[in-house]
C-alpha cells in the first residue's frame, strides 16, 4: 500500500531550498571539503532544474534546517543552477562515501547513488567494472575540492542504486 | 510496482533524464549511510509554516482547505517527528516561481510553500487553499490536474519521499500523464485524497484526508 512517487517538478525553487541548506558545516571549518559537481541529462545538456540532498550517515550536532552557528551536519541540500551545477561542504565522512539523491522534472522518482571520496576496498565498488565503478568516484581537484558529476543517461551514465 | 518507471514517454522530460541502465540493487549492508536519515528538531520548524494563509498581510484568494492524514511506514506504523514540506500553486494556478510563464494572476497573499513535523501518532496537517489547475507544454492543450507536491523523509534515506497529492474527481486526471505515470491503477488511486466532513471544518473550511505510506526500509522484515 506504498504511496507512488511523482516528479518534483520545475517549481520548487521558491519552497525547498532553505538558508544554508547546502553547508553541513559553516564556512571555515577545520577539515571541510567541498563536492561540486554538474547534473547532466542524456544529450550531456545540463540540468538546471535539479535538486540533490547529502547525507553522510551521521546527524553530527549542527540542525539539518536550522544552520545557525559550529558543528557537523550529516545532511544537505542544494539546487542546481542554470549550468546544472551544484555544491556541498562538509566534514570528511566517517564512511569512505556520502549517500546523495537527485530530484529533478521528468525523473518521476528519484536517483540515488553514492559519492566515493576514495577509491577504497568496498563491496560495490568491488562489484563494478573499472569504467562503472569511476562514475562513483570523486576526483580531487584542488585543496579540499571533489568534482562529482552526475550523468542521467547515456554512455558515461552514473551507477545508480537500489536498497 | 508502485512507483513509476523512469522512462514514460507520454511525459516528454523522462526521454532525456531516465537512466537507461535498471539501477543497481544493493547487497543487504547494516552500516549503509542509507539506513539512517536527518533528525529535524522541533526548534527547527515554526508551527505557523502549516499555515499556507497565514504569514500575508491579507487572506489569500481561493476555496480555504484543510489537508491532513498520516505518514505510515509499510508494516502501518506511524512515522512520528518526521518532515513533510509542501508546495503548490495560488488558486488561479500559478506558482510564486519566477519560472512559471502561466499568464494567471500572482496572489500578494499566497505563496504557497509550508512544512511541519509529524506528531507523535505520524500527523501532519496544513491549512491551505485549493490550488488550480495550470497549463504546461508537455503536449498540445496539457493542463496539470489540481495537485499538492509532498515531500516526506521518514526514518531512512531509503524512505525518502517526493510525490503529489491530488483531488478526487478531477475531470484532468485521466488526460495528465504524470498521475497515469502509476501503472497501477490502485496504486494510482492512492494519490488521490478523500473528502472529508469530520476534517472539514464548519462555516471555515473543507477538508481532505491523506495519508502517506513509506516504503520499508532494507533491513525491516516488513
Ligand atoms: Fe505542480
Amino acid at each position: 500500500m506504498i504511496t507512488p512517487s511523482q516528479t518534483v517538478g520545475p517549481f520548487f525553487g521558491f519552497a525547498l531550498p532553505y538558508d544554508g541548506d547546502w553547508e553541513l558545516v559553516p564556512e571555515g571549518h577545520p577539515g571541510a571539503v567541498t563536492i561540486t559537481g554538474r547534473v547532466l541529462d542524456g544529450a550531456g545538456e545540463p540540468v538546471p532544474d535539479a535538486l540533490l540532498e547529502l547525507w553522510t550517515g551521521d546527524a553530527g550536532t549542527r540542525g539539518a534546517l536550522g544552520r545557525g552557528g559550529a558543528g557537523v551536519s550529516g545532511f544537505g541540500r542544494c539546487g542546481t543552477a542554470p549550468d546544472g551545477s551544484y555544491r556541498f561542504r562538509l566534514a570528511p565522512p566517517a564512511r569512505p562515501y556520502a549517500a546523495l539523491l537527485v530530484f529533478a522534472r521528468g525523473l518521476l522518482k528519484p536517483v540515488r547513488t553514492r559519492v566515493y571520496l576514495a577509491d577504497v576496498p568496498d563491496p560495490l565498488l568491488g562489484s563494478l567494472d573499472p569504467a562503472r565503478r569511476a562514475t562513483l568516484l570523486a576526483r580531487p581537484e584542488g585543496q579540499d575540492v571533489y568534482r562529482f558529476d552526475v550523468r542521467l543517461q547515456g554512455e558515461r551514465e552514473t551507477v545508480f542504486l537500489e536498497f | 510496482m508502485t512507483h513509476p518507471p523512469y522512462l514514460h514517454p507520454d511525459y516528454a522530460s523522462t526521454v532525456l533524464r531516465a537512466p537507461s541502465r535498471p539501477p543497481l540493487e544493493m547487497k543487504e549492508d547494516p552500516e549503509a549511510a542509507e539506513l539512517t536519515g536527518p533528525v529535524f528538531g522541533h526548534g527547527e520548524v515554526d508551527p505557523l509554516d502549516a499555515d499556507l494563509t497565514a504569514g500575508h498581510p491579507g487572506e489569500p484568494i481561493g476555496e480555504r482547505i484543510i489537508v491532513t492524514g498520516r505518514v505510515l511506514d509499510a508494516a502501518g506504523h506511524p512515522v512520528p517527528n518526521t518532515l513533510v514540506e509542501i508546495w503548490q500553486a495560488n488558486s488561479a494556478g500559478r506558482y510564486a516561481h519566477q519560472r512559471d510563464r502561466h499568464p494567471a494572476p500572482l496572489d500578494p497573499n499566497f505563496t504557497g510553500a509550508g512544512r511541519c513535523l509529524t506528531d507523535d501518532e505520524g500527523r501532519y496537517r496544513f491549512v491551505t487553499i485549493k490550488p488550480g489547475a495550470y497549463p504546461w507544454r508537455n503536449h498540445p492543450n496539457a493542463w496539470r490536474p489540481a495537485h499538492i507536491h509532498f515531500s516526506v523523509f521518514g526514518r531512512a534515506f531509503t524512505q525518502r519521499l517526493v510525490t503529489q497529492m491530488y483531488f478526487p474527481g478531477d475531470p484532468l486526471l485521466p488526460f495528465d500523464p504524470i498521475f497515469q505515470s502509476v501503472p497501477d491503477p490502485a496504486a494510482r488511486e492512492r494519490l488521490v485524497s478523500t473528502f472529508d466532513l469530520d476534517v472539514t471544518e464548519p462555516e471555515w473550511a473543507l477538508g481532505y484526508r491523506w495519508d502517506i505510506v513509506l516504503g520499508r526500509t532494507p533491513m525491516e522484515d516488513a
